[in-house]
């Protein structure tokens, strides 16, 4: 029992009541969370912990560089692409590789597309059930379901009593054989649900609508890829060839097919601007009152930047979605963020499993080192057996990162709070605008509500900007360039004995960046510092504790058994914790040493 | 025949009085009126979807990201009309141990009659990860399958993770990841090997419609996998496989010849010795597949395929001439032929051509 406060501000008091949720589920991955309660079930103290280690870096040792994009590919399938997209970045920067403009721009796309479906199905299949209650839709009049659709999203065309009565029908056959499936145990009595039958029925019916539409979204990527989930991508550019009006042009990117992905980008913008803004706004107004769930997001955030507008230009002025830090809820001071300085960005150990050598704290990426050393001897239960984990020892299999030294929150929030305290004109006029449809102040941005509204947000502007890219792909081969790909640094036998590189994307969930080493042709060394890693890492040297953790505190519970709130803020930051793999060696070293960080993306 | 839930709870001596009682309670719960109970009572007394309990464990989740993407059936059918999607982490509403318990309410409900569809794979390393390297519940992943397992009608192991090992389980496999089949333990029940990287959504998707519609298991090779979908090799039906016998060669990515669509073999395309259905039914909704996109085959369906040196190396085995040859006869033995043969086939190929075009000219 004890009572602490943290570097970053924080009164941790671990004496009230614990409640153990394992597995937290609708994430990516493996993932526990702990917390006491008080008398007053107000949370006051947050532990949350990876559980799960998948050992990527140091499979990728020794490895061509040009495959290693396939092997990260495969650390996340849902954010699938985004990891991909970050290694054949990180090669290419060691490298000294451009890209055609062709090239970024179906990259860009990918992504884009990536930001759209992944942050459409979280909030729907992951985190919807958080808020929406499929049990109460039953008690729903369609018709009143219907003039609810038709004000919330006028131009809809699923709208009609009699479509909303069918899928109530088909809800309600469901629910009344017994078998509840996906929904069996839910906190469906739980007094947390605010919302009334007819907007329930209307959310659990484009629940159904988006996992139907949401297979659409990722066919762009099909077409560019050749396949989703995982789609190819190659150092150097993309592997498809453009062949518009020549021999063989039907086994390349023609005429038909680049219809067919525009055809999908706009049905994409539709869909988004028809179901998943207004939904977002529909909900939130019946929630505005609940404001828990800000942690870290009105202090730190980071953000790498992503999206360049022009091939091979990665300084911030040229992406699209921004790059900097803020700290000590300083918004008007925004720091440069550089991925190559080694005082800046460090990962440290000291409550995860693993250890360093010789007493070292943080390490930068570069010099990481992950070395795996399970244990919970001091926590409650056995080793293959926790039943309450020791937050005062290791707890994770996450690392914690920190830039200079703080905990950071990184995320669609993170983005948009730095983007809006510079000016990010698209972005800060969809925050004023939701801001008062809500009729709240910006403060209540700093919230589980505010991750949630922010993502969706996002999903607008990408789903936007993949027409933007899609025109401009269009507009460069009308102008005779048709070039997908640069083979002059293809052969090994050209490159340099040795070299190092960055990559970095804003994948989904947030900052994502891979560092490579390279010697005489394979990787020497491969770090990747994921998302996750920043949201869920757990305390550090100092004691600070990471975004999951104070997001999670001062929240009051409805009932103690049943964690609805504890699942809407963690899933706020849309988790994934397959992420948490990231082993490497030391030089010279056998694969006892593994590197560097848990968690994510 | 699955008995139905009301048959399992006369068997386990409970009376009809009791089990209307608990219907009542079960509607109760779910915060439905009195009305709800003999609807509830009638589908219990009917027969049931077939439970399925999906277990994830080392894995990134693609499996899941694909079986979605499924064009026909859709996710939303086979959720909501065609199996009882009772245990799956990654989109359950319940967490924690209210999760846990739904898996042991199945097991002790439908033993020997539900379904372990499982994606990803245990880590059995004990010595730097203690067997901790995937948790649930605060034990090992490996607890939870073994329980599961045990009972269950049959095993679905989901992609290459479950099938093979995948990429954790590429050298030097830090956590010791292993495919369930490979699993102590894991006991009798029958393992159906649906192996890729992900698998294609709509394979996913009709094996398990296959399982119900049959009310049998799919014939498997001797790997365990259907036969339907992975008898033959992508190249077999290639549709790019007329440039390969013609010798017509990509040799740089966004070359002319890459522009033409011809063969990526020189590429290091791993299409001759992998086993799956992306050339014949191909990718969301037969949309495409890597090939038809520009992109060497890297061969995801095949076991330890992160393991057979750099995806954009020239095979220099290939069992070209067995087209005949099924996987259980290729097998083991896959990469263990004639590069020169595929060499000397393709120059033949193109000699009769050159002939053939000078028969035209004459």
């Amino acid at each position: 029992m004890s009572i602490i406060t943290t570097p970053n501000g924080y009164t941790l008091n671990n004496s009230g009541k614990r409640v153990v949720i394992d597995p937290v589920t609708r994430i990516e991955g493996h993932m526990r969370a702990e917390v006491n309660i008080d008398k007053n079930n107000i949370i006051t103290n947050a532990v949350s912990s990876g559980t799960i280690w998948r050992g990527l870096e140091v499979i990728l040792k020794g490895r061509d560089p040009r495959d290693a994009w396939a092997f990260v590919q495969r650390i996340c399938g849902v954010c699938t692409g985004t990891h991909a997209l970050t290694s054949v970045r990180s090669v290419e920067d060691a490298l000294g590789i451009n890209i055609p403009e062709n090239a970024n721009s179906i990259r860009n796309i990918m992504q884009l597309s990536l930001q759209v479906h992944d942050h459409l199905v979280h909030f729907y299949h992951l985190h919807a059930l958080d808020w929406v209650n499929p049990v109460n839709a039953l008690k729903a009049d369609p018709r009143a379901t219907s003039v609810l659709q038709q004000k919330t999203s006028p131009s809809h065309p699923n709208s009609s009593p009699g479509y909303f009565r069918d899928v109530q029908n088909r809800l309600k056959k469901f629910i009344e054989s017994g078998q509840l499936g996906p929904f069996k145990n839910g906190y469906w009595s739980n007094p947390a649900y605010l919302l009334p039958p007819e907007a329930d029925l209307m959310a659990v019916t484009h629940y159904l609508e988006a996992l139907d539409f949401q297979k659409e979204i990722m066919k762009t990527r099909t077409i560019f890829g050749g396949k989703d989930t995982h789609p190819n991508w190659t150092v150097g550019g993309v592997p498809c060839p453009i062949n518009m009006d020549g021999v063989g042009g039907v086994g390349g990117l023609n005429m038909v097919n680049m219809n067919q992905v525009h055809q999908i980008l706009q049905d994409t913008k539709t869909f988004v601007e028809n179901v998943y803004i207004p939904d977002i706004l529909a909900i939130a107004k019946f929630y505005k009152g609940w404001t828990y769930g800000g942690g870290l997001s009105s202090q730190n955030v980071l953000a790498y930047g992503d999206i360049p507008d022009k091939a091979n230009d990665y300084s911030a002025s040229n992406l699209m979605m921004p790059r900097g830090a803020i700290i000590n809820g300083n918004f008007n001071e925004i720091h440069e963020v550089d991925l190559r300085n080694p005082d800046e960005i460090q990962e440290f150990v000291p409550h995860s499993w693993y250890k360093y050598p010789n007493g070292a704290k943080g390490l930068h990426p570069w010099d990481g080192v992950t070395d795996p050393d399970f244990n919970v001897s001091s926590a409650k239960g056995s080793q293959q057996n926790i039943e309450e984990l020791d937050e005062n020892a290791s707890y994770s299999w996450i690392k914690a990162p920190r830039w200079r030294g703080h905990a950071m929150e990184v995320g669609p929030l993170a983005r948009y709070v730095i983007g809006y305290a510079q000016g990010h004109e698209y972005w800060t006029e969809q925050i004023d605008k939701i801001l008062t449809d809500l009729d709240v102040p910006l403060e209540a941005l700093f919230s589980t509500l505010g991750r949630t509204a922010t993502r969706a947000l996002e999903a607008q502007w990408a789903a936007d900007q993949q027409l933007y890219f899609f025109d401009k792909l269009m507009t460069n081969i009308k102008n005779g360039d048709s070039s997908t790909h640069n083979g002059e640094l293809w052969d090994p036998a050209d490159w340099p004995s040795e070299a190092k590189g960055v990559g970095f994307t804003e994948a989904p969930r947030g900052a994502l960046g891979h560092w490579i080493r390279i010697k005489d042709t394979k990787i020497e060394n491969y770090q990747c510092v994921v998302p996750t890693t920043w949201n869920g890492s757990p305390r550090d040297e100092e004691g600070n504790i990471g975004a999951f953790e104070a997001s999670l505190m001062h929240t009051k519970v409805e009932r103690a058994e049943e964690p609805v709130e504890i699942l809407r803020t963690l899933h706020s930051f849309d988790p994934c914790l397959a992420c948490s793999t990231h082993v490497m060696t030391e030089e010279g070293e056998e694969l006892t040493t593994v590197t560097t960080s848990p968690v994510g993306s | 025949m699955i008995e139905t839930f009301y048959d399992v709870m006369r068997r386990q001596g409970i009376t009809r009085r009791s089990f209307l009682k608990y219907c009542s309670l079960t509607a109760a719960a779910m915060g439905l009126g009195p009305s709800f109970a003999p609807k509830i009572a009638y589908a219990m007394e009917t027969k049931p979807r077939i439970p399925v309990l999906w277990l994830h464990g080392l894995e990134c989740t693609c499996c899941s990201e694909s079986f979605i993407r499924s064009a026909h059936p859709l996710a939303k059918d086979v959720i909501l009309s065609m199996i009882s999607l009772d245990y799956d982490s990654l989109i359950m509403a319940a967490a924690g141990h209210q999760a846990e318990s739904i898996i042991d309410e199945i097991i002790e409900k439908y033993k020997g009659n539900y379904i372990l569809a499982c994606e990803g794979n245990p880590g059995l390393d004990q010595d730097k990860t203690g067997g901790m390297s995937c948790i649930v519940g605060g034990k090992p992943f490996t607890d939870q399958l073994l329980r599961v397992a045990k009972d269950a009608k049959a095993i679905i192991s989901w992609g290459s993770c479950a099938s093979w090992g995948c990429v954790q389980a590429a050298k030097p496999n830090p956590t010791g990841a292993t495919p369930i089949h490979k699993v102590p333990g894991i006991g009798n029940a029958p393992i159906i090997k649906v192996p890729g990287c992900p698998p294609i959504a709509e394979v996913m998707t009709g094996v398990v419609t296959y399982m119900l519609t049959f009310d049998r298991l799919p014939t498997l090779d001797r790997q365990g996998r259907p036969l339907m979908f992975y008898s033959q090799r992508i190249h077999d039906k290639c549709y790019r496989r007329s440039h390969f016998d013609a010798g017509q060669f990509v040799e740089k990515f966004d070359d002319e010849a890459a522009r033409k669509g011809y063969c990526l073999y020189k590429m290091g395309c791993k299409g001759p010795t992998t086993y799956n259905a992306c050339s014949t039914i191909r990718w969301n909704g037969g949309l495409s597949f890597p090939i038809q996109a520009g992109h060497p085959c890297i061969g995801c369906s095949e076991d330890g395929f992160w393991d057979k040196g750099s995806f954009y190396d020239r095979m220099t085995s290939i069992d070209h001439f067995g087209i005949e040859a099924n996987a259980d006869q290729v097998g083991i033995a896959a990469t263990a032929a004639v590069g020169v043969g595929v060499a000397a086939h393709a120059a033949a190929s193109a000699v009769k051509r050159a002939q053939q075009k000078g028969d035209q000219e004459q």
